[in-house]
């Protein structure tokens, strides 16, 4: 953004796209849809261990019509998957999706008739995060891979929805 | 100890006991269809029995051309720390059971558990709906010819 004209010119010229680009990415909220045992790690992540604060999204809201990202943690069966639609369907525009897990991602070990073999079936999905669980470390990569993606985005809300990001296990 | 309740039971249920076996120091007993809930009302109510527990009631498909599942009770007695366990067979053109939540109140859920996975019906049930499938499912998932992987487009999912 050129803030380091700041304190030399006293103002700074950019882009409202990219302002608002900037705002939205620091301050995301998630919806912690958590519906198994990657739940736990996203607990952990929010811990002062880990401090998720530290890139603005400590505050898990659980209703999803303050929130900004879906964090799916866990395995999504054919039932819980209306669920999770709804759920998105109550969020605010700009919203983004992160899949975390082997499970969301995946179906995980489940290859099974009850769970959706991956949930950008029925959501689009932003980032995955791989791991079961992925540990706190590959959770907020992920995190800040989707707030590099979303300073990429060139409109005024949404998301381009033809970039996925994958997280590999090793990433941490 | 596993004999006595054998004995007992058919002391008190003449006709009830097809056969019983032990392995492993676990009691089962092999009842038919009609004495069924006689068998499972003697081993409750008998203060020498005194099975007022289910632990769980499931099936087995056994995928024989005759009497193709077997219905399982897992009793235990609180009282005396005894297990039971007690099966009966049925045929796969009429897949049906007497209820016996008249007996334990809590097999009401195990009743719907069975029926939903393996669509074994409990004449008499009060509230007989699947448990964990959608209710519009037509399937019987844990039967051996259903396919690991579901039916394709049985469940449908959200739109994108």
């Amino acid at each position: 953004m050129g803030l380091e004209n700041l304190q030399r010119d006293g103002f700074i010229t950019t882009k409202l796209n990219e302002v608002y680009a900037w705002a939205r990415k620091n301050s995301l909220w998630p919806m912690p849809m958590g519906i198994s045992c990657c739940a736990i790690e996203m607990m952990a992540t929010a811990s002062p261990r880990f401090d998720i604060a530290r890139f603005g999204s400590e505050v898990m809201r659980f209703t999803p019509r303050q929130d900004d990202v879906l964090l799916v943690a866990g395995t999504v069966n054919y039932k819980m998957a209306k669920v999770v639609r709804k759920i998105y369907d109550q969020m605010p525009e700009p919203k983004w999706v992160i899949s975390m897990g082997a499970c969301a991602s995946s179906g995980g070990m489940f290859r099974s008739y009850s769970v959706v073999q991956g949930i950008d079936q029925f959501v689009p999905v932003d980032v995955f995060v791989a791991g079961c669980p992925p540990r706190p470390e590959n959770l907020l990569y992920g995190l800040l891979e989707l707030q590099k993606k979303i300073e990429r985005e060139q409109t005024g809300g949404g998301t381009s929805r033809n970039e996925q990001v994958t997280i590999p296990e090793s990433a941490s | 100890m596993n004999q006595a309740i054998v004995d007992r039971v058919k002391a008190l249920v003449p006709d009830g006991v097809l056969s019983s076996e032990e392995f492993r120091g676990d009691l089962t007993i092999r009842v038919g269809v009609n004495s069924l809930v006689r068998v499972c009302e003697t081993l409750k109510s008998d203060p020498a029995l005194a099975f007022a527990m289910v632990i769980d009631i499931t099936a087995v498909d056994r995928y024989t051309p005759e009497e193709r599942f077997e219905v399982v009770y897992n009793l235990y007695s609180l009282e005396h720390k005894r297990y039971v366990r007690v099966k009966v067979r049925i045929d796969e053109q009429d897949p049906v059971v007497p209820t016996v939540t008249g007996v334990w109140a809590g097999a009401n859920w195990h009743e719907r558990e069975t029926f939903d996975m393996f669509g074994i019906r409990f004449a008499g049930h009060p509230d007989l709906r699947r448990l964990y499938m959608p209710e519009e499912f037509e399937y019987y998932p844990l039967r051996k010819d259903f396919p690991l992987m579901g039916i394709p487009d049985s469940l449908p999912l959200p739109r994108r």
